[in-house]
């Protein structure tokens, strides 16, 4: 047998493995670095690793061949397993940027006085003797930053995987890292720890539907090829009903990762039991990289089979906006209810990308789905890190306060970080000047344009029962008069570290409310998958 | 100087001044955010007053226009341009924001000063913009940005229950906004489909659409600018907004903000959907009837002042919306008019009616009687204002109501009938008021009440002057309202395959 060496086109894949390479880098200086100046070296390994990274991309974006008409730019590269397209190194960008707010998140040690949001000792035991004493002597588990340097990995390959098997391999490079990191909370650990257990079995659950859909799929087309699919899809050759089915199956596993009803029950335990800065980071990265793989599978592979896959995510995109909306608006804790909210959230991209039209039905410099999903994305992900990272500051004698009791009259105890949350949620509201606004418009128009009238009315109708929950919170904060029952949540001052983070989401989120026109161009500018 | 953005600056004025205001110190009692904020407002009036010397009456069209791209991926231009209607809504804009900073000089004491005048400030910032905009997106952003300080203004400074009646206001407003979404969105699809995504109103005015569509995104307007201005069955947020919010506050929502949904009927449903306004016409006319009677039913049985001053405007929208609808230049004008002095005499009301619940501690009527007696001249300028919201010849708003009314009766004889019993209803409201409260015998407690000071004189003198003056002679407004009008009309004509308008011409009165 002749093994011929494959062709890597390193200069366009090295910034997936700096990440690749930090992570390792990161598991070493566990081994060998002591304990006292691991936290250290480990926080600027990552940081420099993400920006390394995050140039990088900056590079190989300005350097992408433009492909055949125009429409598309990049290659596929890696014997057809990743496609480095426009859209894969805006993503790259988008969840680069994120995980850099998440590596400043994590690093935050003033707000639990001197250590981080993570267990002492994971192994120790809730309540036990070891427990207290990793504790009082101070420990930190500064795996934690190899761990996200390996989801963040993950999360760059899922949006470029162009095969199956990279795009399964992938989703648990990203997935396994996330379930150990929800459940390292230092506060309130068995939740923490429920919440990776749930996550980690109806992931796996999940990825065994993936997994089955993924031989399916080969068993009609005979390849795990994207494009191979794609070509036995518009041949119609085979049976249609394993097509079918394992579309559906494919479905169920990236329609979990990104947390659409029916298959979003996770998301509410697992935002509320993981650590704040593991969740924010997570929010915001997994969404954006699943959407990215979501997109360019039924975009590219299954392009031709619109027709089946359409009503689906009519149904699912109605049914996510529903769910999310009417259960956001009966919580009472903090997380829970943006736990919730972003299910909404996962309704209205969906309805961005069920508004996939042929470039020939769209006129000269209409906007496209995936222009409008990735703008939808950027938004998002910054109101996202920003609204946890505020989270992480309000605080009682328990650690962070998530109740909604706890929240009364923040606004007039302190009224900037109130402000600067009030702010976040009319963004995820989608009011006007507010980045929000303009994403929401640009997924409804894309729908509406392509026909899904039904699914706009339904997102419209949402959209007015989310601005009632989000409202509230803030009738929360300014409003309510008298004495709240029981003790407050005061606003703990933070370190540089995640005020940086809020404010590069606050900045953000205005200026792309006010100014969108060089991010939607930028997001034109990354045209269509490579096929 | 005809390229100085006059337009930009007159909005740009009074944002700054909120930031600025919002960052002075709030120690009690300092009276600085206060002046700061009134300089700001006589600033922007003086450029009110700048904008509207260099507008040219004759000229039917939009003046004064700036245009930039904005979002160049949406079609979205940040264009600016003001026609009589504008400029008219500019003009009561800039009046009535020092009006009622000086009526409400002490409202906000013992809460954040400088957030109420803050607000205030962006909220005139947004109102302006709303008057000036000529792109359909830059309106929609601004029309909903309006609601933000509109409703910190309710929540932060009303009385008892105002988390309530602001969550209310609220939640009707960004419903009737996201409705309007989707026919925004709506409109873009059209515009991409015609080959060329714009929203600019020249642009959009030029489209062939189809029936269908013209009619759903009218519909979709409609139901947005039915609940701001607000019209039955979509007004039920009115009474309890002006009941809880500070008078000053249910000034700038009623006579300010909620003109923006009756000029959203001119500017934008009889502008860009001229065929659809005219299928929609016997439904329109006959929520607008039903608001006019019912409106001044409710208010008639009203027992708190501010409710029933809020639910007196429900008729007069109900009025105005009857003129619109009506179709012929009297119809136009009048409303147009109507929206003006609607603003001027209700805000007198409502600054008086503050004045007196201020000095009684109490907004019920019953609990309200002979305030003649010791402060006659309260009494006098509330009765002035309540004469001019009944229509009495000789105050301004009598004028409007007469051009609506000849509109009405030409439309058809039962929609005059009936809108006729809305002025009757009106004397009843207003008389009774005036006699319950104003009359009678004092009660007892009333002996320290004392009678108007200078700052209190100082904010309602000149609305009552405006009434009297424009009460005799109505033609600097007419002027700036009637060329308008008939460029709108002779839009909605021109698509019409039978014109059953009259072509604007007064002439034409004679014929009927």
């Amino acid at each position: 047998m002749d093994f011929v060496k494959p062709s890597i086109e390193y200069a366009e894949i090295w910034p997936l493995l700096v990440i690749f390479g930090v992570a390792c880098l990161g598991v070493v200086v566990e081994a060998f670095v002591p304990r006292e100046r691991r936290y250290l070296v480990q926080t600027v390994l990552a940081a420099l690793g993400l920006v390394a990274a995050l140039v990088g991309t900056i590079m190989i974006a300005g350097e992408l061949d433009v492909l055949g008409d125009g429409q598309a730019r990049g290659l596929i590269g890696v014997e057809g397993s990743l496609a480095i397209d426009g859209p894969t190194v805006f993503l790259w960008g988008i969840i680069l940027v994120f995980s850099l707010g998440g590596v400043l998140l994590f690093a935050e040690r003033r707000l639990e006085g001197g250590v981080s949001a993570f267990a002492g000792q994971a192994a120790a035991l809730p309540g036990t003797e070891a427990e207290r004493q990793a504790s009082t002597r101070g420990l930190e588990h500064t795996e934690v930053y190899p761990l996200m340097m390996f989801a963040v990995f993950g999360m760059m390959m899922f949006p470029a995987a162009n095969d199956l098997l990279t795009l399964f391999v992938a989703l648990e490079v990203l997935s396994l890292p996330l379930y150990l990191l929800c459940g390292l909370a230092r506060r309130r650990r068995l939740l923490s720890q429920e919440a990776a257990l749930k996550y980690f079995l109806l992931g796996a659950f999940s990825s065994g539907f993936f997994l089955y859909g993924v031989a399916l799929v080969y068993g009609f087309a005979g390849s795990m090829d994207y494009a191979d699919i794609s070509e036995a899809v518009s041949n119609d050759v085979g049976n249609s009903t394993l097509l079918l089915i394992g579309l559906g199956m494919l479905a169920v596993g990236l329609l979990f990762k990104v947390g659409a009803a029916p298959f979003h029950n996770w998301t509410p335990d697992v935002y509320q039991g993981a650590p704040t800065p593991v969740t924010g980071f997570m929010a915001a990265g997994t969404k954006i990289a699943a959407f990215g793989a979501l997109m360019r599978l039924f975009y590219v592979a299954f392009g031709s089979e619109r027709w089946s896959w359409q009503p689906m995510l009519w149904v699912i995109a109605i049914l996510t906006m529903v769910v999310g909306a009417v259960l956001a608006v009966v919580q009472t804790d903090m997380k829970r209810m943006l736990a919730y909210s972003s299910v909404a959230h996962t309704g209205f991209l969906l309805t961005g990308v069920l508004g996939v039209q042929q470039a020939s039905q769209l006129s000269d410099g209409e906007v496209t789905s995936m222009q409008a999903v990735l703008f939808y994305l950027t938004t998002y992900g910054f109101a996202m890190i920003g609204a946890f990272a505020v989270v992480t500051l309000v605080r009682d004698s328990g650690g962070e306060a998530t109740s909604f009791a706890r929240w009364q009259g923040l606004g007039k105890r302190s009224p900037l970080v109130a402000g600067l949350f009030a702010f976040f949620l009319l963004s995820m509201a989608g009011i006007p000047l507010t980045a929000g606004f303009v994403g929401k418009w640009a997924v409804f128009t894309v729908a509406l344009s392509a026909g899904a009238w039904p699914v706009v009315i339904a997102a419209i109708l949402c959209s007015i029962v989310a601005v009632f929950f989000y409202v509230r919170v803030i009738v929360l904060m300014f409003f309510v008069e008298g004495e709240p029952e029981g003790e407050v949540a005061s606003v703990t001052r933070p370190s540089i570290l995640t005020s940086a983070t809020i404010l590069v989401g606050l900045a953000a989120t205005l200026v792309l409310g006010i100014l969108p026109g060089p991010v939607l161009t930028l997001a034109a500018h990354a045209g269509e998958f490579v096929r | 100087m005809n390229d100085f953005p006059w337009l930009t600056v007159l909005w740009a004025v009074p944002l700054v001044g909120a930031v600025l205001v919002a960052f002075l110190p709030k120690a009690p009692g300092s009276v600085l955010p206060k002046q700061v904020a009134l300089g700001f407002s006589l600033l922007t009036l003086a450029v009110g007053i700048a904008v509207a010397a260099q507008f040219d009456t004759g000229d039917g069209g939009m003046q004064l226009q700036e245009t930039h791209t904005w979002i160049e991926a949406f079609g979205v231009h940040y264009a600016l341009g003001v026609d009589g209607l504008g400029l008219l809504l500019i003009l009561l804009t800039v009046a009535l924001v020092p009006v009622v900073f000086v009526a409400s000089w002490n409202e906000a004491d013992g809460r954040n000063v400088p957030a109420f005048f803050a607000w205030a400030l962006a909220l005139e910032a947004f109102a302006l913009i709303v008057f000036a905009a000529t792109d359909v997106f830059l309106f929609y952003v601004v029309f909903e940005a309006t609601l933000i300080p509109a409703y910190f203004l309710i929540g932060g400074f009303g009385r008892e229950g105002r988390a309530f009646a602001a969550l209310k206001f609220l939640m009707y407003q960004l419903g009737g906004g996201l409705v309007l979404l989707a026919a925004v969105i709506g409109l873009y699809v059209v515009s991409a489909d015609a080959g060329n995504p714009s929203y600019l109103l020249s642009d959009l005015q030029n489209i062939d659409m189809s029936t269908t569509w013209e009619r759903w995104l009218f519909i979709g307007f409609m139901i947005a600018f039915a609940v701001k201005a607000p019209l039955f069955p979509l007004h039920t947020w009115l009474a309890d907004t002006t009941e809880k919010a500070t008078p000053g506050t249910s000034v700038l929502l009623v006579c300010v903000l909620d003109k923006i949904g009756t000029f959203g009927m001119l500017r934008f449903c009889l502008g860009l959907f001229p065929e659809a306004s005219q299928w929609a016409t016997p439904v329109v006319v006959t929520l607008a009837l039903i608001s006019i009677v019912y409106g001044a039913f409710l208010a008639i049985g009203q027992d708190d002042i501010l409710r029933l001053i809020g639910l007196t405007s429900l008729s007069h929208f109900g009025f105005i919306t009857l003129g619109i609808f009506a179709f012929s230049s009297q119809g136009g004008s009048g409303s147009i008019l109507y929206m003006v002095n609607h603003g001027v005499g209700t805000a007198a009301l409502f600054l008086i009616a503050g004045y007196l619940i201020k000095r009684k501690g109490t907004s019920l009527i019953s609990e309200i009687s002979g305030v003649q007696n010791r402060a006659p001249v309260l009494a006098g300028l509330f009765l002035i204002a309540g004469l001019a919201t009944l229509g009495l010849p000789g105050l301004s708003q009598f004028v409007s109501e007469i051009l609506v009314m000849i509109a009405a009766f030409d439309y058809h004889w039962w929609v005059g009938v009936v809108a006729v019993t809305g002025i009757v209803l009106a004397a009843i409201y207003v008389l009774w008021l005036y006699q319950r409260t104003m009359t009678g015998p004092s009660v007892p407690g009333d002996e320290g009440l004392k009678d108007l000071n200078r700052r209190e004189l100082v904010a309602v003198v000149p609305l009552m002057v405006a009434l009297v003056f424009f009460g005799f002679f109505p033609m600097p407004l007419l002027d700036a309202a009637n060329p308008t009008v008939d460029t709108l009309l002779e839009h909605v004509g021109v698509s019409d395959d039978e014109p059953t308008v009259p072509a604007a011409d007064h002439a034409e009165e004679g014929a009927h």
